[in-house]
């Protein structure tokens, strides 16, 4: 499991950091590290580019898991840099961002955009299977999220526009309604699908989610 | 209280049913135009729902202006573009207008579209729109509340025969029947014998088919469907057909196709009726009727 992220293009990055001169890095070992978003690399790269573009950057970390508790102690480890820049530049998911504004009394501004929770099938290879709705079907649907994997998160069958098995607004990416019903099938449950789904219940848990473990 | 599609569907004549697009923008006299030569010619009008998730007038809309002009709407309702609030309230509005057949689609994914960027809502599927009907029919909204006022209408779904796999698209199909789809009017159909199969399996269901026929326009047109379109698959000796008519004449053999096709239909009473689709054409629907002997 991994938080999928993408570099945001310079040009936003540019325009985020507009006013803001001195910047200090954070990239995370983990997830970003993983996808070459945010990794030692990627924040190198970044810190010439910023160089290149006038920006002085006051230094730079890349904190082991950007969204754990430890992410206080490494941006104290680097107060003195981070004092003397005017905003930090955040090379992980939004989930580090957010760790980080919690620290950082100055402006935290993203380079990435978070996509989503990723399962790698083959290196490299990730494919978004869960939307977290927080009412898992997976047990009447072949262990398949239609509601992760049907672009229309349609809960009763396909629609019209199964095209040889394959979703019409991608074709390459499967139909999920397709691939449901061949495991049913193959597991002798196509009973499951035949069964109604009502209505969603989409308030579940009503944004924002948060839990507390006893 | 019935409906005038109802009552036909019921006769056991063959029903004929078309489809209005409404404008993108304001001018609606093409709309009134088309309604105006199809009104006394089929027996009820679908009227699209941003269809294809291209933004244009509403669908109600449409059907209002059919009622106006002495028609017979069928009112087009996609999950796209509203959650089940604005679904339902639009229901109880096309009641009050005596506006009472409904054809529940899932829609279109909004990225196929000229409005790309937009949200999907999908709060609600077709099966779940159906079962809606029902619920708001026996005085209750989806909340289990008391509606001070009930609804009652003709409601119908889609199917595609050629879906490809077809099985779960058939099982769907048993899940409307069973959310009280009362007729079908099915995805675009050209190979009469594939689709006699399909009827044979249909009519072990209580509910009426009108095959959906869509005007073939030239060869690129139909080949571009088969490639294109999800379902569609327009047979080689069709597009043969089309290919050798004379240059400006494609048009012509289309009307003469899609005629012949509903003549055969209705001959061997193959299914209930059939829904014309001349997309954007529609003042070319008589002549496929006259040339099909209706």
């Amino acid at each position: 499991m991994k938080s999928i992220t993408k570099q945001k293009t310079f040009d936003e990055i540019k325009e985020q950091l507009d006013g803001l001169d001195k910047v200090f890095i954070v990239g995370c070992g983990t997830c970003a590290t993983m996808t070459k978003t945010g990794g030692r690399d990627e924040v190198l790269g970044m810190k010439d580019r910023l160089q290149e573009l006038g920006k002085i950057v006051t230094g730079w970390t890349v904190i082991p898991t950007a969204c754990d508790e430890m992410t206080e102690v490494a941006l104290r480890e680097n107060s003195g840099a981070i004092s003397s820049s005017n905003c930090i530049l955040v090379m992980s998911c939004a989930l580090g961002v957010h760790k980080i504004s919690c620290y950082i009394d100055r402006p935290v501004i993203p380079a990435l955009d978070t996509l989503f929770i990723g399962l790698e099938d083959e290196p490299g290879n990730f494919h978004e299977v869960c939307a977290q709705c927080g009412q898992c079907v997976l047990g009447q649907t072949a262990g398949i999220c239609p509601l992760t994997a049907c672009h229309k998160g349609l809960l009763n069958g396909p629609c019209g526009g199964t095209n040889k098995g394959m979703c019409e607004v991608d074709i390459t990416k499967d139909c999920a309604w397709t691939l449901i019903h061949r495991r049913l099938e193959a597991q002798g449950r196509l009973d499951l699908m035949r069964k109604y789904q009502p209505p969603k219940n989409y308030q579940a848990t009503p944004r924002p989610r948060t839990t507390k473990i006893a | 209280m019935s409906t005038r599609f109802k009552e036909a569907l019921n006769s056991g004549e063959f029903v004929i049913t078309s489809e209005i697009g409404p404008p993108k923008g304001t001018n609606i006299d093409k709309m009134h135009h088309h309604i105006d030569i199809l009104k006394d010619k089929v027996v009820a009008m679908n009227v699209t729902d941003h269809q294809s998730s291209v933004m244009r007038f509403p669908s109600i809309g449409g059907c209002l202006a059919i009622k106006e002009r002495g028609g017979e709407p069928i009112l087009q309702m996609t999950c796209r573009d509203r959650n089940r609030l604005a679904l339902q309230a639009e229901l109880l509005f096309a009641y009050t207008r005596g506006v009472m057949n409904v054809l529940c689609l899932t829609g279109d994914a909004v990225p196929v579209g000229d409005h790309k960027e937009a949200k999907g809502v999908f709060d609600l599927d077709s099966v779940q729109l159906l079962r809606t009907i029902r619920q708001l029919e026996s005085g209750k909204d989806l909340g289990g509340n008391d509606l001070d006022g009930a609804v009652e209408f003709c409601a119908g779904a889609i199917v595609t025969p050629e879906a490809n796999p077809v099985e779960p698209q058939l099982l769907k199909f048993e899940k409307k029947v069973d959310a009280g789809a009362e007729f079908f009017q099915t995805q675009a159909i050209y190979d009469l014998d594939k689709f006699a199969k399909f009827m044979k399996y249909a009519r072990k269901f209580p509910v009426k088919i009108l095959a959906g026929i869509v005007l073939l326009t030239s060869a690129r047109m139909a080949k571009y469907m088969t490639e294109n379109v999800p379902g569609i698959f327009v047979p080689q000796n069709l597009v043969d057909e089309l290919a050798a008519a004379p240059k400006g004449e494609a048009i012509n053999k289309g009307i003469e196709i899609a005629g012949r096709m509903i003549a055969a239909l209705n001959k061997d009473s193959i299914c209930d009726g059939v829904h014309v689709m001349a997309i954007g054409r529609e003042e070319l629907v008589p002549d496929i009727l006259t040339a099909a002997g209706l």
